[in-house]
């Protein structure tokens, strides 16, 4: 466990966890008191993206803000984990000769640290955080462009700001974002204005990960829903109707 | 330990809860090592209807305390997409496959058996009679006179071994039971989730932000499961176990052999595994290991 500003990175040593594809995710559970925090709570596993895989290594990055990410928090050196992934459906690299502006929110800039891992083409990366602390955790990836809520670090305002300004500069992109829901949504819309491709990294309350239990659907675009476990986490921003502020996840 | 069950051979009495397990959607996402040993000795559906459904509108969990509470809202291919896109694969899981159905009158369940009775796919049919009648607005499964009123207006159509799915959200669940058998069931199955309501939590702000009164889950109300409902699940299958001579599948909170012990303790002829499941996809087979660890196995001891 490192600390990373406002945020904690988790490494999990799991020799028998295949090579993550970058947005994929895990579904993680300390394997002792996993339960009994908050209101009893928690009692399922949580989704998390793959920030990284090093060495063997899988890496996450944690925000305490429930009872469960309260509890992985805890964990020292040594803990065991349970682990079941990775799961879902990672990002593609851009086509058409197309730069990758990645664009991240709080704890949502996760999968894209990965996905800078492996992508070989031009990158822009703009990431925004509610404060100074949270803003360290920026040092996740390498050569961030950074947007503070309160202004204490980089430009002060939104990063869909600065996405805008990217794209009436050069629209030649493809977008990759994760972040809170009212976020991906003014992402949406941007790129869906300027047609630009998207692809967004959903978070929703999931009881399973693996498309059993039905529960962490969204709104397809033209009707019907999309499983974000089986179907995403990753999804092309076209085919989404819009993405609602209840789409978070229980913590 | 191999058990019967209505003419069923299964090969340990673990099976699934209806809806708590797409073995499809598992296979893709988990690949074969599910397949290797498929964690039930029988496999149930999740709920089909006549016509297809896309189910409830988001959010649909709620966690709770020491649970879940859903509202997904049974979405599925109906019963034409079932029967042609789905069946054909589900035939070739390992085990026997019970198809669980929900019409909301008679007639619609009845359609839905004979429809499942003409498929030699399907070992035994499971009937969700946790649904309101269309003109009363009741659960069917809730009122022991209509209960036992549509298992006999339905047993006819099939000669496939009939189970009961019971609502525990009924005054006597027991009584429900009896209906159930004296209408012509084979099995009774329970119980199904406990109605339950979580109201959004206020946004920002905390403790001192303005409580919100709006129900979360987008079907408003939803179902309690996982270890909060153990104890009431151990209450009714104990009743009705004592209550009725046909057999009983029990389930509710079951996450070890232990607690699937109590409930075979109490009566039950199988016990199926649900939430967990969800927490665990292998949970099925790892309760069947616990429940019968099979003959010793020689160890190498040094004198």
């Amino acid at each position: 466990m490192d600390e990373l500003g406002a945020y904690r990175v988790l490494r999990v040593s799991d020799p028998h966890c295949p090579e993550p594809e970058p947005g994929q995710f895990t579904m993680l559970a300390a394997a002792e008191r996993w339960g009994g925090g908050e209101d009893e709570r928690p009692y399922l596993p949580r989704a998390f993206s793959l920030a990284r895989w090093q060495d063997g290594e899988a890496h996450y990055l944690l925000d305490d803000v429930g009872p469960g990410t309260k509890r992985l928090c805890e964990l020292a050196a040594g803990d065991q984990l349970w682990t079941l992934g990775p799961l879902g459906q990672g990002f593609t690299a851009p086509r058409d000769g197309r730069r990758a502006l990645l664009v991240g929110g709080g704890v949502g800039i996760a999968p894209l640290a990965i996905l800078q891992d492996g992508l070989e083409c031009e990158i822009t990366i703009l990431l925004g955080f509610r404060d100074r602390p949270r803003a360290e955790g920026a040092a996740l990836l390498r050569g961030a462009r950074v947007a503070t809520d309160d202004g204490s670090a980089g430009r002060h305002g939104l990063v869909t700001d600065l996405l805008a300004e990217e794209l009436e500069r050069d629209a030649q992109a493809t977008v990759y974002a994760c972040g809170p829901a009212p976020m991906l949504e003014t992402v949406r819309a941007i790129c869906a204005a300027e047609g630009v491709p998207a692809q967004l990294a959903l978070e929703a309350g999931m009881a399973c990960g693996f498309g059993a239990c039905f529960g962490c659907v969204v709104p397809k675009r033209g009707g019907g829903y999309l499983r974000v476990c089986v179907d995403g986490p990753v999804i092309d921003a076209a085919e989404l109707e819009s993405i609602e502020e209840h789409a978070g996840a229980p913590a | 330990m191999s058990v019967e069950f209505c003419g069923l051979q299964l090969r340990h009495p673990i099976i699934n809860g209806s809806g708590t397990f797409d073995a499809l959607a598992a296979r893709k996402a988990l690949g074969a090592a599910l397949d290797e040993e498929f964690p039930f000795a029988a496999y149930v559906s999740k709920t089909i209807t006549l016509e297809p459904r896309q189910g409830n509108p988001p959010p649909r969990l709620w966690e709770a305390p020491g649970g879940l509470i859903n509202s997904i809202g049974l979405p599925n291919k109906g019963l034409a997409g079932y029967l042609a896109e789905d069946l054909p694969e589900l035939a070739t899981l390992p085990v026997p496959l019970i198809t669980n159905v929900m019409g909301s009158s008679a007639a619609e369940i009845a359609e839905l058996v004979q429809a499942c009775d003409a498929r030699a796919e399907i070992a035994a049919i499971e009937l969700n009679v946790s649904c309101p009648n269309v003109k009363t607005g009741l659960d069917i499964g809730a009122d022991p006179h209509q209960l036992e009123k549509v298992v006999r207006a339905v047993r006819p159509r099939t000669s496939k071994p009939l189970i009961v799915k019971l609502t525990p959200n009924a005054a006597d669940v027991a009584a429900c039971a009896l209906a159930a058998q004296e209408g012509g069931a084979d099995a009774v199955s329970l119980i199904n989730t406990l109605r339950a309501l979580a109201l959004a939590p206020a946004s920002r702000g905390g403790l001192s932000a303005p409580r919100s009164l709006r129900p979360w889950l987008g079907g408003r109300t939803g179902g309690l499961s996982g270890s909060a409902i153990r104890a009431v699940a151990l209450a009714q299958v104990a009743a009705v176990a004592e209550r009725v001579r046909i057999p009983a599948i029990g389930m509710g909170g079951v996450s070890c052999a232990a607690h699937a012990r109590e409930l075979l303790d109490v009566g039950a002829r199988l016990v199926a595994v649900g939430t967990e499941s969800f927490r665990d996809p292998t949970a099925g087979a790892r309760i069947a290991r616990e429940l019968d660890p099979g003959p010793a196995s020689p160890t190498s001891g040094s004198a």
